[in-house]
């Protein structure tokens, strides 16, 4: 690492400093993943999954109401840009009386934004499930949430995990915009460190490397459970 | 046992059942044959529900349900449990094992001990030929092993009556032989069942009936003898001629 450096940089005063620096900025940024990084995405990834599948459920139900909910609060969201939402939740509600703290608006926002997103994909794989999964489970005198629950939604899991393990890893990266509303987790830990010594690019490049490695464990663990859970199918 | 009145069901513009009237005893077999579209496997998805008939009733044991009003949601799976269903593309739960898809119904519905109805299951599927299959997901087994499957699944919710819709129309020839036996078994047993199929010899060797559907009507009904040796509607002839 050092020699690396000393080839690019040829002030080895810098290069030392660059490594004690990368060094000790280490433990703060790891600190604000595990302290808020990786709960916040813990949290909103289960509240806006259970979010979604309500709002599958309302998009393919009959009663029309619920499905002009449903379909308003998709639109809304996907039609907004993530940073305007948050910026609404945390800055813009105080004026109306609603104050709420910066991580309880992370959680909010992020979850209405999942939930948003991967109703669409859990909405779809329950349509693909077929028709007859469905009459098997009423034919043996099930209701039907006893048919969504043992029978459809299982099924509708497997194949909603690829598109929803692609939602869940880009939540972990866009997690970093909570910074914006003082949440601080690992990106703001980053841009305060680097505000009192300016080594922006080595800081952002440390803070990348952590986001990526958090992400490549996570493909790996999405990798396992497609595996687990196509035991059922040739 | 089994008493239809006045049975209708429409598809929008298409009427495909016009007034089905049938009383079937308890332990008959009763095979329902005719063309395609002519409405029998929609009769046989009436009595299970799968399709709300649009007016008429339907009378099992001493349930009925006349849906010439409307029906209540309340009151359809009680009623769906007194009759099992066998599908043409079986439908067994793909995430489940044999067992499991036997299972499903006694735990999920009837809230049955686990231990009493793993034995009930296995001895189900034991009854079918599979009780060396009990831990196979459907994708591991043939055509004919999932359909006596789907047998099995039916049988666990210990249903009055027995519904077949074309259950070896899907099969392999080799495999068809299988399925029959199995449903052969259980009406010598005394099941009352209504099956959907094209298996001519099914219908003279285990049938007590054949009723022959055309154009949502029932055209003609009788023992198969005379059904298949002499018909008496024009239409009857002209179809047993086609598929003879």
């Amino acid at each position: 690492m050092k020699m690396f450096l000393n080839s690019i940089i040829a002030d080895p005063e810098r290069v030392s400093r660059l490594i004690d620096i990368a060094q000790s900025s280490l433990q703060p940024l790891l600190k604000g993943a595990i302290l808020y990084t990786i709960p916040l995405t813990l949290i909103t990834f289960v509240c806006g999954l259970i979010l979604a599948v309500l709002t599958a459920l309302a998009r393919i139900s009959s009663v029309k109401p619920l499905q002009i909910i449903a379909r308003i609060y998709v639109s809304a969201i996907r039609g907004t840009p993530l940073l305007v939402q948050l910026f609404i939740i945390f800055y813009g509600l105080p004026t109306i009386g609603v104050v709420i703290d910066p991580f309880p608006s992370a959680v909010i926002g992020f979850s209405l934004n999942v939930g948003a997103y991967a109703s669409e994909i859990i909405r779809a794989a329950i349509l693909s499930i077929p028709k007859g999964q469905w009459e098997a489970g009423y034919s043996i005198g099930m209701s039907y949430p006893q048919t969504l629950k043992r029978i459809i939604l299982p099924q509708a899991s497997r194949v909603s995990l690829p598109p929803l393990s692609n939602t869940f890893i880009s939540l972990v990266k866009d997690t970093s915009l909570a910074a914006m509303i003082l949440v601080t987790e690992m990106f703001r830990r980053a841009q305060e460190i680097a505000a009192t010594n300016y080594e922006f690019l080595l800081l952002y490049l440390e803070v990348a490397l952590i986001y990526w490695v958090i992400c490549f464990i996570l493909s790996i663990i999405q990798g396992r459970l497609e595996k687990r859970m196509d035991r059922f199918v040739s | 046992m089994i008493s239809i009145k006045g049975l209708h069901k429409r598809f929008d513009q298409l009427e495909v059942l016009k007034g089905i009237d049938l009383e079937v005893e308890k332990g008959k077999v009763v095979v329902v044959i005719g063309p395609s579209g002519s409405g029998k496997t929609t009769l046989l998805r009436c009595l299970n529900v799968l399709e709300t008939p649009t007016s008429g009733s339907i009378g099992i044991e001493d349930q009925s349900l006349d849906f010439s009003s409307s029906v209540s949601k309340k009151a359809v799976p009680p009623f769906r449990r007194l009759t099992g269903m066998v599908f043409q593309s079986y439908n067994l739960f793909p995430h489940m094992t044999a067992l499991e898809n036997v299972m499903e119904g006694p735990i999920t519905v009837k809230k049955e001990s686990k231990e009493a109805v793993r034995k009930k299951a296995e001895q189900l599927l034991t009854k079918v030929g599979l009780g060396d299959k009990l831990d196979y997901y459907p994708f591991q087994l043939s055509g004919g092993q999932q359909q006596r499957v789907g047998i099995a699944r039916a049988l666990a919710m210990e249903p009055k009556v027995m519904l077949f819709d074309e259950p070896t129309s899907a099969l392999d020839p080799e495999l068809v032989g299988e399925v029959l036996k199995v449903m052969k078994d259980l009406a010598n047993e005394g099941m009352t069942m209504i099956v959907v199929t094209h298996e001519m010899r099914f219908a003279r060797e285990a049938a007590d009936e054949v009723i022959f559907m055309d154009g949502g009507f029932i055209v003609e009904r009788g023992k198969p003898e005379d059904i298949f040796t002499s018909p008496k509607e024009e239409r009857t002839k002209q179809f047993l001629r086609l598929i003879q």
